[in-house]
């Protein structure tokens, strides 16, 4: 285990001087020995005064339970990662994309939010041949959802490769976090993947909370954690319902449209915001909670989950239900960890990687993960997502029953540690989401790294749809339900 | 079958009684349109500085907050207690100006030509374009389509192509990476078409107002009928302010 990088625990700071400055073939060799046990939660460049990059990695070490920091001085091009590991496949197309910065020897160095060439116009997988046709989907789609630009090229009915061209949503979120906190940060920060709205705040609470030396009670963090996973449960109910939707399987699909509304109504029952909005803040909470709200959560929790069971019984319990997933959209266990696939995606797969695990924070507050062990098609991503529930169900009633209370708490934000960095993982609904928080030497953000799980599990859904018919891509698509936004950003 | 049947009869009948015969229920800290009263000039000072995205307007030495820019993040209300967002949720409005909310009593203006009700009748085809944002938007006006809210009895539909669309309804600040692809959605729509800018970001920006990246919203880029405010709005909200741009009658009020 003996290791040259800085080890850093979950929700903790360390100074960026600590964080050990390596020769660049050392640093890439030290990283893909490490990629055997570890896997990449980010990976970016820093520019300084003198034209040169810092190229900064974070590993996440399961055994070690934390991260592992490193970070090496290079000019104009540097020999790329993903060759070797094509988990870093759209890290170092975001550093040549954002810097210019060459990595030497990467296969194929797309745009991959078309910040500097117009958006969709590049070169894209092609296949030749009289009886080969190509399906161009997108950026806008038929449904109500986020722009993405789909290319499936197709033999007959059987689709041999998938395309994911992203980038539409692309709003320079972290161009915008630079020189921050500031009145917009937080805001900026709920709006990375508005569904994971309360993930991304506990997120940045933690590191504002470890920058600034701030500390929170126990009962508001597990009011946080509570509202976290009332966020988890409204996502994967709305997720199970549109699946069900897909197959044409109408009971599931209208209770549960109706029942994530349940959910959605009991965070704006913290908060006011049905996303959780405005809740969750560093060092606090901006609306309190009293004994009367947690007796109504509570009794709302009672009332409703025993309807929620009962329209996801019904659908895993109908045979023509399973027979559409089942062996629908398999991604093997060994291509999801060659991607670099995490959350409840990559469990569903078998791949053991779980951030409340792996990383878990000092409180060990959470809900209990779920031992998951699938194949990797459609069935187990959405089983997964009903076993995630039940565990949700299981912390939200154990919470709700003692519920720790607490007042709005709105401590005055002091000076953040000049010249550290701070990383934080949640396990959000879709998976883990890492921020990665750089302070310059007037305690502003010098740089704010937001890594949402879709950017690790894009690749995921287009090799989801290798020798499937197109007709089962929208329930691959909502199997895995990625976000745009949380990837453009 | 039968499963499926017993089921239906546990779950019950949950279409809600919006806007037909009944005020929508909202949560006690729902922040609905703003309502300012007599406000100091140093409380103005301290609101301006902690508004994240500028929302305070002194236009005609009379202080407004601008729901097309309001995040309804309450920060302000916090700070100054001149300030209360109610349980106001018809927000939604024709015309930019009618978005700025002062210290006068509020009833949610109507449309002033009723063309849209001639030409489309009873129904609305609505062609929904995504163009940056968050994705909130989309998730909250899905919602509709919901059987709680079941926009489809009034005749609200949502369509697969522009070419079959009544309307436009634009979510998010239109990134750049969007904008051509807006522009040939409300190409493609028959005329005449209506135009929606669904949630703050598609009004003014919202929290990505001046980002390199993005348009400050739909405004200029095409001319809209009805803005809807919110961040993201309540689905409450959303299909008051539509079914009144349908020329139907405004929605009951919270009392």
């Amino acid at each position: 285990m003996n290791s040259n990088f800085l080890f850093l625990k979950n929700g903790t700071a360390a100074p960026w001087s600590d964080v050990p400055e390596m020769e660049f073939n050392y640093f890439r060799t030290e990283i893909l020995k490490k990629m055997g046990s570890c896997r990449v939660l980010a990976f970016f460049a820093l520019p300084e005064t003198d034209g040169t990059f810092l190229l900064t990695a974070v590993l996440g070490d399961p055994q070690a339970q934390g991260f592992l920091l490193a970070k090496s001085r290079v000019s104009g091009k540097f020999a790329s990662l993903t060759a070797e590991h094509a988990a870093f496949n759209r890290f170092e197309r975001e550093i040549y994309e954002e810097h210019g910065l060459l990595p030497e020897g990467h296969p194929w160095l797309k745009p991959l939010r078309f910040q500097n060439v117009d958006p969709g116009v590049t070169d894209y997988f092609a296949m030749l041949g009289e009886a080969v046709h190509e399906v161009a989907v997108g950026p806008v789609h038929a449904g109500v959802i986020e722009p993405g630009h789909f290319r499936f090229e197709c033999m007959g009915e059987d689709v041999y490769s998938l395309e994911i061209s992203l980038g539409y949503q692309h709003r320079g979120v972290e161009k915008l976090l630079r020189n921050g906190p500031d009145a917009r940060t937080p805001h900026l920060i709920e709006t990375a993947a508005g569904d994971s709205s309360i993930a991304a705040a506990v997120n940045y609470a933690r590191i504002v909370e470890a920058l600034g030396n701030i500390p929170v009670s126990p009962e508001i963090r597990t009011i946080r954690q509570l509202a976290l996973e009332l966020e988890r449960c409204a996502n994967h109910i709305g997720d199970l319902g549109a699946l069900a939707g897909d197959v044409a399987f109408l009971p599931t699909a209208s209770f549960c449209g109706r029942i994530r509304g349940e959910y959605l109504n009991m965070s704006a029952e913290l908060c006011g915001n049905r996303f959780g909005r405005n809740f969750v803040t560093p060092g606090g909470l901006t609306c309190a909670v009293d004994q009367e709200l947690a007796d109504k959560l509570l009794a709302w929790l009672n009332r409703v989950a025993p309807e929620l069971w009962n329209a996801l019984d019904l659908m895993f319990d109908s045979p023509t239900v399973l027979d559409r997933f089942e062996n629908t959209g398999t991604v093997s266990a060994a291509t999801l960890r060659e991607l670099g696939a995490v959350g409840m995606a990559a469990r569903a797969g078998g791949v053991a990687c779980d951030s409340r695990k792996d990383f878990p924070m000092a409180d060990g507050l959470c809900a209990e993960p779920v031992e998951f062990s699938g194949s990797g098609d459609v069935a187990s991503r959405a089983r997964i997502r009903y076993e995630e529930l039940k565990k949700s169900h299981e912390f939200l009633f154990k919470v709700l029953k003692n519920m720790p209370l607490s007042p709005a708490v709105l401590p005055e934000l002091s000076l953040l540690a000049p010249g550290m960095i701070a990383v934080s993982v949640t396990e959000a609904w879709r998976g883990e989401l890492c921020h990665v928080a750089l302070t310059a030497v007037n305690g502003k953000f010098r740089s704010y790294k937001i890594i949402d799980p879709s950017f690790h599990n894009w690749e995921a859904l287009a090799m989801a749809l290798r020798d499937e018919q197109i007709s089962n891509f929208p329930i691959c698509n909502k199997s895995f339900n990625l976000s745009y936004c949380g990837h453009d950003l | 079958m039968w499963k499926a049947l017993k089921s239906r009869l546990f779950q019950g009948h949950r279409t809600g009684k919006f806007p037909v015969s009944a005020p929508p229920s909202l949560p006690p800290r729902f922040a609905g349109r703003p309502e300012i009263s007599q406000l100091s000039n140093s409380e103005l000072e301290a609101c301006m500085e902690i508004c994240p995205v500028g929302a305070f307007t002194t236009a005609d030495d009379k202080v407004a907050i601008d729901t097309g820019k309001c995040i309804f993040c309450k920060k302000c209300a916090r700070v100054c207690r001149s300030i209360k967002f109610g349980k106001e949720y018809r927000l939604a409005a024709m015309k930019r100006e009618d978005l700025l909310a002062d210290g006068s009593a509020y009833t949610p203006p109507h449309p002033e030509d009723r063309q849209l009700a001639e030409i489309c009748g009873r129904s609305l085809k609505i062609r929904q374009v995504s163009a940056g944002g968050c994705a909130a938007c989309e998730l909250d006006f899905n919602v509709l389509n919901t059987l709680a809210w079941d926009m489809g009895r009034f005749g609200i539909q949502v369509v697969a192509s522009p070419r079959h669309a009544d309307c436009i309804l634009v979510t998010g600040p239109v990134s750049k990476n969007m904008l051509l692809a807006l522009k040939k959605s409300y190409e493609a729509a028959p005329r005449p078409v209506w135009v929606i800018a669904c949630g703050t970001c598609a009004i003014s920006g919202g929290i990505y107002a001046g980002s390199p990246e993005c348009c400050n919203g739909v405004e200029g880029i095409l001319d809209v009928d009805l803005y809807v405010p919110g961040c993201p709005p309540h689905p409450a909200t959303l299909l008051e302010g539509i079914m009144r741009l349908m020329g139907k009658k405004s929605g009951p009020e919270v009392k």
